[in-house]
């Protein structure tokens, strides 16, 4: 899965799409209409307000070909209510996911072991109750399911995980430049 | 809604319902046919409707799928939006068939649905139905209006966005309340939305690589679709053609962008094109596809296809370039606007010995196919000839319709299209019932026009229903019927490659001059041949509409074909030995 450059068998790697778009009723029914349609399978899916008042963000984690992304990338801009949608490979962003393990408190006040494994893991405690410890992991996928793997012998009681949120490398974000273009009214009506 | 501007000019707000600002919104766009089917959740606007008879003409159909169809007809012939009006859950979902074709046909409606009261949704109301979630995937655009005071707004949006860039149809979902409720009715059209580009701005350096590719080329084609009808760009295009000298072969929907007998036209592409067409696509050095999207019943295999020339296209919607064939140069843009300005940049030149080449192999498929088809001397009717003779009286002046299947492909290979805006017929979607109540819309959209329908006896019993609305209307239209007493198309696919298991394609028709007769149609039918020119001479010089039979034979095939998954160039000419 998603490593290094996420590239595996197939030609096919992991990319995230981002697509800026008004915030509508309905519109993520629309999105996803246009990936089931093509059998691309969602890994992760993030819908969150974007760094322009008004505009919502979609990050989308898929692993398919570049010719199948490009397809999708180009008809999820083509809906009506998207204003832009790209394409990343894991080497143009910089991405994270947030990890929330429950785990019995019991484990934590016998021994020093599972401190330690939070420490390891630069992971740490969001509350603590006489039943259940909450911990927070940040990272990469394969980070979080690596601290799951250890926490497993002090029975996680319940596990989650976010979809990615991602940033590019490059110094602006592609889509104000856009938007300066696009003007802040959603609609122009004239007199006739 | 959010921000959204309006330039105001001193105008008074009246105030009013909900209903009657449909009305007057849909005036405002330049409407004056609709054509629908009322119901309980649409009741409010076919009120209003009554007090705007005089300027709005309302066409009512036997069902929603006719009214839809006409709307797409209409639409067609006319360049202009086509309405349709219906009431929630069934009245709504009838349309969908419709909605799709009109959306891989790119054809510009707006669909108006009744919907239950804002209170009641997701309650699984009478007649409630998510046409909202159902019309998603087929729809250009689509929006559920709950309050009165969104209906201008909306409405006007709706049309921009189904007239503008590749024109798509739109459906706006008016719940009950909306219609009842009042508001301070303005209307201002819609002229930009922030979210949507509807035409892509040419790129000047594009335009220069093309034309340096055109200039150089010595046996370049051109492969032109609907794009130029849309665009409105006939006549820019038949410029770029006779600058350049290059053949020219067409998509289906494409057929009538280029009179058919302008010698640089060299036929139809694809499935049942022509032969040279097929044959040439292989053997090109550049191809220059303009407004076509190269589905696969134009390219065949497409590991196989035109891999041997350098690839421009010209087209709107950004995401048709690459989608199915991977392109050297994409010119983006309307070709209103782009063809002129390549023509400005290619050379004049004439390609004689590659256009011979084409009549070089126009003259094995006369020989093989095209005479047997037009001028048979077996005993049966061939579709061919019923075409031929339409040709040599109309001249190819007439506007022609047709529903789905060997007829239609008979009737995009013979009728000689002479004008703009002449062919309508359902292309991506092949939707076997669209050729009545399209024919029927095409002739309100023309009334002046000849308008021909040319119907197999499977697609016709689809919508058969519709006679009635022709009844109703009177409208002139010409019906001919190529019965053959089977579903033609497909058992000529059983008889190819399902070792001729006619596996339930054979039909027990009704007497069909008499159903026509028994809604009001004159009829004829014709079994023979001596009797056929006269006959259609009959049907042409009858005033009102008129239903001609043709007894066609039995199990003819359309040929030239490319069989599923076979290149363009293993198109072949008759049946296996």
């Amino acid at each position: 899965m998603a490593s290094g450059n996420g590239i595996n068998g197939n030609g096919k790697q992991t990319y995230t799409i981002s697509a800026f778009s008004e915030n509508h009723i309905g519109l993520l029914n629309r999105i996803t209409i246009i990936f089931t349609r093509r059998h691309v399978n969602i890994e992760s899916l993030t819908v969150s307000v974007s760094a322009i008042k008004g505009i919502h963000k979609f990050t989308i984690v898929v692993n398919d070909t570049r010719e199948k992304v490009e397809q999708v990338v180009s008809q999820i801009e083509k809906l009506v209510e998207v204003l832009k949608a790209f394409y990343h490979t894991d080497d143009e962003v910089i991405y994270q996911e947030i990890a929330l393990f429950k785990v019995p408190t019991k484990a934590l006040i016998e021994g020093d072991e599972l401190e330690a494994t939070i420490r390891k893991h630069n992971a740490r405690i969001l509350e603590v109750r006489p039943e259940y410890t909450v911990i927070e992991k940040t990272g990469y996928k394969e980070e979080y399911l690596a601290l799951f793997d250890e926490l497993e012998k002090y029975k996680v009681l319940q596990f989650t995980s976010s979809g990615r949120v991602a940033v590019t490398r490059s110094s602006k974000e592609l889509f104000s430049t856009y938007l300066k273009e696009a003007g802040e009214i959603t609609a122009v009506y004239e007199n006739n | 809604m959010k921000k959204q501007i309006s330039i105001k000019k001193n105008k008074k707000k009246i105030r009013i319902t909900g209903a009657d600002a449909v009305m007057r919104s849909l005036a405002r766009e330049g409407v004056d046919t609709i054509f629908g089917y009322p119901g309980g959740a649409i009741m409010p606007i076919y009120d209003a409707l009554m007090d705007h008879s005089d300027k709005t003409k309302h066409i009512l159909t036997r069902h929603e799928q006719g009214a839809i169809h006409a709307a797409q007809g209409y639409a067609r012939v006319s360049g202009k939006v086509g309405v349709v009006l219906a009431t929630s859950g069934p009245g709504a979902t009838n349309l969908i068939t419709g909605i799709a074709d009109a959306m891989i046909d790119s054809t510009p409606l707006v669909c108006i649905t009744g919907q239950v009261t804002a209170s009641l949704l997701g309650s699984d109301a009478f007649q409630e139905t998510d046409v909202i979630g159902i019309s998603m995937p087929v729809t250009k655009w689509n929006y559920q209006i709950t309050k009165s005071e969104e209906i201008p707004e909306i409405i006007a949006q709706a049309f921009y966005i189904a007239r503008s860039g590749r024109p798509g149809p739109v459906l706006i979902d008016i719940a009950k309340n909306a219609q009842f409720g009042e508001l301070d009715f303005e209307y201002n059209k819609c002229i930009k939305v922030r979210s949507y580009v509807p035409v892509p701005k040419p790129d000047p350096e594009t335009i220069k690589e093309a034309a340096d590719l055109i200039n150089q080329a010595k046996k370049p084609f051109i492969l032109f679709g609907q794009g130029v009808i849309l665009g409105e760009a006939e006549d820019e295009f038949r410029a770029f053609v006779e600058k350049s000298g290059i053949p020219a072969a067409w998509t289906i929907l494409g057929a009538c962008a280029l009179p058919r007998k302008h010698p640089l036209n060299v036929g139809m592409l694809g499935m049942h094109g022509n032969y040279s067409t097929n044959i040439k696509t292989n053997e090109c050095d550049l191809l220059i596809a303009v407004g076509m999207r190269f589905d696969d019943r134009v390219t065949g295999d497409l590991k196989r296809y035109a891999k041997q020339a350098r690839i421009i296209h010209l087209e709107i919607d950004r995401s048709e370039v690459n989608k199915n064939v991977r392109v050297e140069v994409a010119v983006l843009g309307d070709v209103k606007v782009t063809l002129p300005a390549l023509t400005a940049r290619i050379k004049k030149r004439s390609h004689d010995s590659w256009l011979r080449e084409f009549r070089d192999a126009d003259k094995i498929e006369i020989k093989k196919v095209i005479t047997k088809d037009l001028f048979p001397t077996k005993e049966g009717l061939t579709m061919g000839e019923v075409i031929q003779i339409l040709n040599e009286k109309t001249g190819g002046n007439a506007i022609v319709v047709t529903d789905v299947g060997q007829h239609q492909m008979v009737t995009s290979r013979y009728f000689n299209f002479a004008n703009k805006r002449s062919y309508v017929t359902s292309g991506g979607l092949g939707t076997m019932g669209f050729g009545l109540p399209a024919a029927h819309g095409a002739k309100i959209a023309a009334p002046e026009e000849e308008v021909i329908l040319i119907v197999g006896d499977g697609g016709l019993q689809m919508t058969i229903q519709e006679l009635g609305t022709i009844n109703q209307t009177q409208a002139a239209v010409k019906i001919v019927l190529m019965n053959n007493k089977y579903l033609g198309m497909v058992r000529q696919w059983q008889e190819m490659f399902f070792e001729k298991r006619y596996s339930e394609t054979y039909l027990l028709n009704p007497d069909f001059v008499k159903v026509a007769e028994g809604f009001g149609i004159k009829g004829r039918k014709v079994l023979h041949r001596p009797e056929l020119a006269a006959a259609i001479q009959e049907m042409l010089d009858y005033k009102g509409p008129y239903f001609l039979e043709v007894s066609i034979e039995k199990e003819d095939n359309v040929f030239p074909m490319v069989p599923t998954g076979a290149s363009v160039s293993e198109v072949i000419l008759e049946p296996k030995k």
